[in-house]
């Protein structure tokens, strides 16, 4: 079974992604910040990580910049999932290293879709 | 409240004959659904009301909003992800060799409906502007839908639009915000024309293509139907050209004018 880490401030959301992404057949791992995402990744490199950007202490962006820089940190696929709808944003995570990119709100079908887009399903 | 048995029988035939679409009567729900909200915006009292200004002399845009409402437009880019797959790896591959005199290829998206499926054809051949430089592509859109003609041409989409299908990278590379929908860059935009056709229509002045993609608009008629549609569209074909059907469309048992590319599912070349 695959491992996806959902990292998200708000409880909402995380258990929304959870729902539908456990039909799909992953394992869910959650965390609130970038920072307590960065800790589970150094203890245990999920294959896939949904990610928002504006969170406390560690925001979306820091995080994927320390993960792509850090060992195995190349292996999980990134997905960020975030109300920072404008292309600017958008353009500054790819660069980062997101593998893909998922503009608040999403339903269902969208969410499917991009992890089918990067070949988790 | 059902619809009335005369009026069922008129609007099944009507579309029928208009587009081809078979209404089943166990499919009346869909009428009623997609009718009504047309009977309220034009404030009509009924469906029977509808029906008889259909049946007016000068009813033809109101047969066509009709035609229009019932048929399902929806599309996505990059729909089912492998005939993209088969246009890079196997058609291209193909026609770059087999057209190499007139280095010329044309594309006919008959049904193109909201212009994802078009335009997604221009994005995969700007993305292999090497290959293909010095040639000349033409892609041509057509729908029975002045609507979804509409849409297409203007080439803007909502934000939920453009995460069905479309890989955020070619976002980014072909896409411009504006306000909460995206707008499709003109250098995509004018590799496509739009015109309306109707493929129960003779299409004999389009011209022979290359590559047809005919989806999920067979899915709608009945046997008949579909085969009088894929005859029509192989005359529209060079013998070598190739031909694409949606996920749950085939020519077996329709059509024995094609027969299906080994390895490659929707794709089929003429026998
Ligand atoms: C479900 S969409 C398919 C769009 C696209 N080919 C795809 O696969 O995503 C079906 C389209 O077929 C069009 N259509 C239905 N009947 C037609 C007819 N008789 N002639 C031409 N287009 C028709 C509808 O207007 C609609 O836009």
């Amino acid at each position: 079974m695959k491992r996806c880490l959902v990292v998200d401030d708000s409880s909402v959301i995380r258990k929304v992604a959870r729902r539908v992404l456990e039909e799909l057949d992953f394992e869910i791992i959650e965390a609130e910040d970038g920072q307590k995402a960065l800790d589970q990744c150094f203890e245990d490199m999920p294959e896939a990580i949904l990610l928002d950007w504006n969170m406390p202490v560690m925001d979306g962006l820091e995080f994927l910049m320390q993960l792509r820089s850090s060992k195995n940190g190349d292996k999980p696929k990134v997905i960020f999932c975030t109300t920072e709808n404008d292309i600017s944003h958008i353009a500054q995570a790819v660069q980062a290293g997101a593998d893909e990119y998922i503009m608040k709100p999403f339903d269902r079908e969208i969410l499917e879709n991009k992890f089918h887009e990067v070949g988790l399903i | 409240m059902s619809i009335d048995s005369r009026d069922f029988e008129y609007l099944r035939d009507f579309l029928m004959k208009s587009s081809g679409l078979v209404v089943k009567p166990e499919k009346e729900y869909l009428l009623k659904s997609r009718l009504e909200p047309l009977v309220r915006s034009k404030g009509m009292a009924s469906i029977s009301e509808l029906v008889s200004k259909m049946k007016a002399p000068s009813a033809r845009d109101l047969q066509n909003t009709v035609t229009d409402a019932m048929t399902t437009n929806e599309s996505l880019f990059f729909r089912d992800k492998s005939p993209f797959e088969h246009l890079d790896d196997i058609m291209l591959p193909y026609l770059l060799e087999a057209r190499k005199t007139r280095r010329k290829v044309r594309i006919w998206c008959a049904a193109s409906s909201t212009g994802q499926e078009p335009y997604s054809v221009a994005m995969s051949l700007k993305e292999q502007a090497v290959k293909v430089a010095g040639w000349n592509f033409e892609i041509i859109g057509t729908d029975i839908s002045k609507t979804v003609l509409a849409k297409a041409s203007a080439g803007e989409y909502t934000q939920f639009e453009v995460q069905r299908g479309l890989p955020i990278k070619l976002l980014l590379k072909y896409f411009t915000q504006k306000g909460e929908n995206w707008v499709l860059n003109e250098d995509i935009r004018k590799m496509v024309k739009y015109q309306e056709g109707n493929l129960l229509e003779s299409f004999s002045n389009i011209g022979k293509f290359d590559i047809v993609f005919c989806r999920n608009v067979l899915i709608y008629f009945d046997l008949d139907t579909k085969r009088q549609v894929l005859e029509k569209i192989a005359k529209q074909m060079d013998p070598d050209s190739y031909l694409l059907l949606g996920a749950a469309e085939t020519v077996m048992g329709v059509c024995d004018k094609f027969e299906s590319v080994k390895g490659a599912r929707g794709l089929y070349k003429m026998k």
